[in-house]
């Protein structure tokens, strides 16, 4: 199981070469770390399929001094999202910042930012102890916001300052809550961590600025003022990865924090409250993030605010499995919210990068200017189409899939009061997206923009995202088999199972 | 072939669609070949199919599991066979129509495509073998008619669109809930005739009735229920194929198939009185078929008068469904084959005379039977069949609908039916009345004709023409040949005898 | 309970250090100027830090436990260099605008 550190390895790696080589050989180079990364990552993910999870001690020290790194079905899956949106990326951004003379100089510092955001994002899946977590979200945390202000443009300065504030505190809160832990217990580990936790007053505090930290993170409303200006004034490749990837990194965080660590604190009696909570704080989100991106003229900041909506979904894990100890429904919340974090990367992904394509090909992503792209562009609009139903949550994709199991979840825990929410971001979902497919419907009435060409993978790319968010619907039974290795399963289920 | 032949049915026309949005919009004449390509393998495929249940009881059925709790199942039972072959058949000849109508205009490649879709989804509708397989399809539909309806880009489509969308959006979200909320409380479920919630008694009659509101909202929508059918008259802006469509082969067929399917095999129609839902149900769909009428009866423009007689009629269908008597039954299952190849000839009708005469509404009819005498003579074929005059398919719909009634020991169906047979007259005989016996009011001049430059076939092209001649036929003859064991009365009464104790 | 327990060492620093976390945070949110935001974000840090040094004090009686200070170096080097990253940002956008008390937080929130 040594290839594990490859994962992370590989993308930090390529990293440091793509800044020392010629500016000719850097996508040549990156993309081979990158395809070495996907080869390591689907690896991984079959050696979970076939043999469950895995723990490696890294230079061969046990757990209290040495840093290991725990493999289980969550981490592979997440592995694999970012790897497959990663290359795809790749793909789409070796073309993005081919176009123009002024694009070209921030393709050079893409590459290297990029595969070390890669690298930091493997490394917080696998890391198994609070600290490392916190190294490696701090160093995914400054690539990505190095790849916001790539453009140089005062927006994006200012909304990657923004940003970078933000997060940092977020960190720093998430630190204060380690320090708390490692105060109390002298544990860093999660799994030692989880066996040594009674409920006591630091711990309570530690586990308040740890979520605190990561929700900050993660951008749940109301702590998602940051997003909206970050993403949508990125560069495109830039948007998709950080809509795509980043923020999930601080929820995987969340999820091991929460059903991990806090375990046996977050499940029973007070733990009701905080799970309420979150489930409180993600409907609003569902539909305030909608709501405003249903009020957006401009494409991005749509896509961006519709970031916002969807990630409240996430948040429904929380209170659905905080009223019991391994109830039926368990499988049912995790597939919901891994679903929908498939969906929403690959579909997100496929948005910000077909706006691209648009903001390329009119030099304007205003929707208004968006006259007869239907039938002038009609791969991308497709593309917009079909990422759209799946955030929808309509069939046939993995947006249904995981609305689906997400609301029988939510029924069958009793918790009803959610099922509206989740109905009504649907339908404030398919507002936005109707919003934008209505105007690529207008015909041009002489005075449509005339269009700049687009390259074939940049057109394309968009198109592959869409369609395998509408293939993996069809294959929720891989993803349900994968996840009984989901850590919190595993813990709640059998009171802490080794690895 | 018992598990292709579904798949086969299914996939001839979303092969086509997916073909034809790729081809470039110049190759007119290799879109035309793969469309009727792709119709006509259909047909055959949905023919071999019948004829394999009917004669050899074959069952066809193909089951994936999903890994949610469900299987995708298709299975073709008599219910989902007269559905299909209904769409099949007339997709055929509305590709046909579409293919003269819209000569010469711009984006037709998406426009045959989401076409292909729209019928590969009502395929789907048809051959679902269970409510979650049924959602799934159902709702594609309605992804897949919307480009469809704002087809033209204008404002007022786009306003369409967004009426229709909003209506069969929430409808649709209503409807998740529903099904989910079932699966939940009962397992996973296939159809089964005379009822799959019978069986299960540990399932609390509130949580029961409840669901089935929810289901009827979800469907209603799109069988245009009042007062859920705001956005069928709306959507009339859309193409004459679109309507037709919209009207008589998809859309609101599936939205009335699904209540079917809901009464007679998710609850059955026994245990469905049982719980008290079909009278609220009955109320809303008498409300309906008179309302419809009476607005039909206020239109001035033909295509919204078609469009209320369209909420009129599907109604009868669903009255089939909770009128308790057995021929009701056999009655609301006829009506929707009756009901689909009239009022598809009536919108093939309407599309030419304003497409050659520039006709929309009512009161620039008079007079054009001397102009378009064929068209007009199958408009009022097709329009005295609504009204159920003999021995048109019509009067075989409502005949058996009042004698479920009587048999039902519910009398006002009878009254109902009369009633609105009267509002049927009512504004179908004007429209007969000025095109055949009044002066022209306006000069139909041939510029249009020839600003096309088509070769005609006396009033309009050949492509245009047959199939308003082919469905005005089966109107015809579905009621003169009722009597036939395979008629769709035939049919439909064995569809009925599998579904609650037809004799 | 006895007052040497109360004021122990232990006690002192973490006081001291929820202080600065206190105050760090009361200037990240008040202040306007951009260099005084990343200089609170620099107090919370140092609070951060000053009570994890003061747990490897703790958990030993004798001699101090070398897992936290490993972990404040490593702290230490990443705030450095967000630090150094959020500085180099300030001067990019003073540069820009010439005039560094723009707030990035004041703005309306959901304005892009």
């Amino acid at each position: 199981m040594n290839q594990m550190i490859w994962v992370v390895l590989l993308p930090f790696l390529g990293s440091v070469v793509c800044l020392l080589v010629h500016r000719k050989l850097v996508f040549a180079l990156a993309m081979a770390a990158s395809l070495g990364t996907l080869a390591v990552a689907a690896g991984l993910v079959a050696h979970v399929w076939e043999h469950a999870g895995a723990r490696v001690e890294l230079g061969g020290w046990a757990a209290p001094l040495g840093i290991a790194l725990q493999l289980d079905g969550l981490a592979a899956l997440f592995l694999l999202l970012t790897a497959v949106v990663g290359v795809l990326v790749g793909i789409y951004a070796g073309s993005f910042f081919a176009q123009t003379s002024e694009l070209r100089p921030m393709g050079i510092h893409f590459w290297p930012l990029w595969l070390l955001l890669w690298g930091g994002l493997n490394g917080v899946y696998l890391c198994s102890d609070a600290f490392n977590a916190y190294v490696l979200l701090e160093i995914s945390t400054l690539a990505a916001v190095g790849l916001t202000v790539l453009s140089g443009s005062t927006a994006s300065l200012v909304a990657g300052l923004r940003y970078l504030l933000a997060a940092m505190f977020g960190s720093l809160m998430y630190l204060l809550g380690v320090a708390l832990l490692y105060a109390g217990t002298g544990q860093l580990d999660f799994v030692l961590l989880s066996r040594s936790l009674t409920p006591q007053v630091h711990v309570v505090t530690a586990f308040g600025l740890m979520v605190f930290g990561l929700l900050l993170k993660s951008a749940l409303l109301p702590f998602h003022f940051w997003l909206p200006p970050a993403h949508a004034s990125a560069p495109a490749p830039v948007s998709a990865i950080l809509s795509a990837l980043v923020v999930k990194a601080s929820f995987f965080l969340l999820l091991k924090i929460w059903f991990v660590v806090f375990d046996s604190l977050s499940g029973e009696g007070p733990g009701k409250m905080p799970g309420q909570l979150l489930g409180f704080l993600g409907s609003l989100a569902v539909v305030w993030g909608s709501f405003q991106a249903v009020r957006q003229w401009r494409l991005k900041s749509l896509i961006a605010y519709s970031t916002v909506g969807q990630l409240g979904y996430l948040f429904f894990i929380f209170p659905v499995l905080s009223f019991s100890h391994s109830p039926p429904h368990e499988a049912l919340a995790w597939g919901g919210t891994v679903f929908h974090l498939f969906s929403h990367g690959l579909a997100k992904a496929s948005l910000f990068l077909a706006a691209g394509c648009l903001l390329r090909a009119m030099g304007t992503d205003d929707l208004h200017a968006m006259r007869d792209i239907a039938g002038r562009m009609p791969v991308i609009t497709f593309s917009l189409g079909v990422a759209g139903v799946s955030l929808m949550g309509l069939p046939p994709s993995a947006g249904f899939v995981a609305k689906w199991m997400l609301l029988r979840a939510v029924l069958a825990s009793g918790q009803w009061w959610w099922a509206p929410v989740i109905v009504l971001g649907g339908l404030l979902t398919a507002a936005y997206v109707f919003k934008i497919l209505a105007y690529t419907f207008v015909p041009s009435q002489g005075d449509a923009v005339r269009l700049q060409p687009v390259s074939l993978a940049m057109t394309f790319v968009p198109l592959a995202l869409a369609m395998l968010c509408v293939l993996i619907g069809f294959r929720a039974d891989e993803v349900i088999l994968l996840l009984p290795a989901v850590p919190g399963c595993e813990m709640s289920a059998g009171g802490g199972g080794g690895p | 072939m018992t598990f292709w032949l579904p798949l086969i049915v299914l996939f001839s026309s979303l092969v086509t669609g997916l073909i034809i949005f790729v081809l470039p919009e110049e190759r007119s004449r290799l879109r035309t070949a793969l469309n009727m390509a792709g119709a006509s393998l259909k047909v055959a495929g949905v023919f071999l199919m019948a004829w394999g249940l009917l004669a050899h009881d074959v069952v066809y059925e193909v089951r994936f599991t999903m890994g949610l709790g469900f299987d995708f199942l298709l299975k073709v039972d008599l219910l989902s066979l007269a559905f299909v072959s209904l769409s099949s058949n007339l997709w055929f000849l509305t590709t046909l129509y579409a293919v003269g109508y819209l000569e010469g205009s711009p984006n037709r490649s998406r426009f045959f495509g989401f076409f292909s879709l729209c019928v590969t989804a009502s395929t789907g509708v048809a051959l679902a073998g269970n409510l979650i397989t049924f959602f799934i399809f159902y709702e594609f539909l309605t992804l897949v008619t919307y480009p469809l309806v704002v087809h033209r880009g204008t404002p007022k489509a786009l306003d369409a669109g967004r009426t229709y969308l909003w209506h069969a959006v929430t409808a649709g979200a209503v409807l998740f809930l529903a099904v989910v909320w079932l699966q939940v409380l009962s397992g996973p479920f296939d159809f089964i005739p005379g009822g799959a919630l019978q069986s299960m008694e540990h399932l609390s009659r509130s949580d029961l009735t409840v669901i089935f509101a929810l289901l009827i909202i979800g469907l209603g929508v799109k069988s245009a229920l009042v007062p859920l059918h705001g956005w069928l008259p709306t959507a009339m802006i859309a193409p004459a194929p679109v309507s037709a469509l919209l009207h008589a082969v998809a859309v609101v067929k599936a939205g009335a198939f699904g209540v079917m399917r809901v009464i007679f095999d998710v609850y059955g129609k026994d245990y469905a009185s049982q719980l008290g839902v079909l009278d609220p149900l009955a109320l809303v769909v008498v409300g309906t078929i008179l309302f419809g009428s009476l607005r039909a009866l206020m239109q001035e423009e033909l295509k919204r008068r078609l469009a209320y007689s369209t909420v009129s009629q599907v109604s009868y269908i669903v009255l089939g469904a909770v009128a308790l008597g057995p021929l009701a039954t056999v009655g609301g299952l006829v009506h929707l084959v009756h009901q689909g190849i009239m009022k598809i000839t009536l919108f093939f009708c309407a599309g030419i005379l304003s497409e050659f005469l520039g006709i929309h509404r009512i009161d620039q009819m008079d007079g054009v039977g001397r102009r378009m005498p064929v068209t007009m003579a199958l408009f009022s074929l097709a329009a005295l069949g609504m009204i159920g005059v003999p021995p048109v398919a019509g009067f075989v719909s409502k005949w058996h609908l009042a004698q479920g009634g009587i048999q039902g020991g519910q009398e006002w169906v009878v009254a109902v039916l009369v009633v609105s047979s009267l509002l049927n007259a009512a504004y179908f005989l004007p429209i007969l009345h000025a095109c055949w016996f009044k002066a022209p009011a306006m000069d139909f001049g041939e510029r249009n004709r020839q600003e096309r430059g088509f070769i005609t076939w006396r009033e309009a092209p050949w492509t245009l023409m047959l199939p308003t001649l082919a469905t005005a036929l089966f109107s015809l003859a579905a009621g003169v040949f009722a009597g036939w064991e395979w008629s769709p009365l035939g049919v439909a009464e064995k569809i009925a005898a599998g579904r609650g104790g037809f004799p | 309970m006895d007052l040497s327990m109360v004021m122990s060492t232990f006690f002192l620093y973490s006081l001291a250090a929820m202080l600065l976390v206190g105050m760090g945070i009361y200037g990240l949110l008040t202040r306007r100027h951009l260099l005084r935001k990343v200089m609170a974000l620099n107090v919370i840090a140092g609070g951060v830090f000053l009570l994890l040094i003061t747990t490897a004090y703790r958990n030993q009686e004798h001699f101090p436990d070398p897992v936290p200070q490993a972990m404040v170096l490593t702290g230490i080097v990443v705030a450095i260099s967000a630090t150094g990253f959020a500085l180099a940002l300030v001067r990019r956008i003073h540069q820009r605008m010439k005039d560094a008390k723009t707030d990035p937080f004041g703005e309306k929130w959901d304005r892009s």
